[in-house]
């Protein structure tokens, strides 16, 4: 099953709830916020989430996207559900090490191994 | 010859720079960095280089029309830049009461770590070479190398 919104793309795979950015920058506030309220109303939708947020074709992100991820994961986690990230490219990923975000999330290179994890 | 120490160079000359000075909101905040991305495109800078100018040049931003500004409209934000093949330096000045950088937390420590805010000036420090703070903390002054040409 497969969901479309502006900015995202939901696909239903094995159980997990597999969600594609549109925007190759996920940089301001305003569709940071837009994004942020999709997937909360996704995860208050779906009983013990198992969440993957996959970055392909994202190339920027901004302190503030990261402060929505760390939302994100308190609000999966409060709910019983799980929530990993993958196909970050090397740009982003260093992001997240210099934040030391890298070692807060459940980060996977590919999806694939990121689905299988879950189970 | 002795080579240049990048870190000791100076800030460009005041009439070096070119000026944009926008309303403070999130949607004029991003004129300053079309125009300034478009000269970085044509100097010669890498991909890296110009992933790390954006990245600094939108988190400075936000914080001067957040923070700086408070979220105040009626206020401006002075951006002064200068670009060239050696280095881009951009200033981003507000209008609001300023602040010690020093006092920020460090929002890598395990008790911070999962707070949403405070990543954006450590952000800066670790992508751009020099980031200096002027007029008590109302202007950051951010500098990045050609690391082709330096």
């Amino acid at each position: 099953m497969t969901e479309k919104s502006p900015h995202l793309t939901i696909i239903e795979e094995e159980s997990v709830n597999m969600v594609r950015f549109s925007d190759r920058k996920i940089l301001e506030e305003l569709s940071i916020r837009e994004i942020e309220d999709e997937l909360f109303a996704l995860v208050s939708s779906t009983p013990a989430i198992k969440l993957l947020l996959n970055f392909t074709n994202v190339e920027h992100l901004s302190s503030a996207a990261l402060g929505m991820l760390i939302n994100l994961k308190k609000e999966v986690e409060g709910k019983k559900g799980k929530l990993k990230l993958s196909n970050i490219n090397p740009q982003i990923y260093e992001v997240f090490k210099i934040t030391r975000l890298s070692k807060h999330f459940d980060i996977h290179e590919q999806s694939a191994d990121a689905i299988n994890s879950f189970s | 010859m002795t080579p240049v120490d990048p870190h000791n160079i100076d800030l460009p000359k005041d009439d070096e720079f070119k000026v944009i000075e926008i309303q403070s909101t999130l949607t004029e905040a991003k004129q300053p960095e079309s125009v300034i991305l478009k000269e970085i495109e044509s100097s010669g800078y890498d991909e890296d280089s110009t992933f790390a100018i954006k990245l600094a040049l939108e988190e400075a931003m936000t914080n001067a029309v957040r923070h700086g500004n408070s979220g105040d409209a009626s206020k401006k934000v002075r951006v002064r830049y200068v670009v060239d093949s050696q280095r881009v330096v951009i200033c981003v000045r507000d209008e609001g009461q300023g602040f010690c950088p020093d006092e920020i937390p460090d929002p890598t420590t395990p008790d911070r770590l999962s707070l949403p805010c405070g990543r954006g000036i450590m952000l800066i420090r670790a992508y751009m070479n020099k980031v200096e703070y002027r007029e008590d903390g109302r202007e950051i002054c951010m500098t990045k190398f050609n690391p082709g040409n330096v």
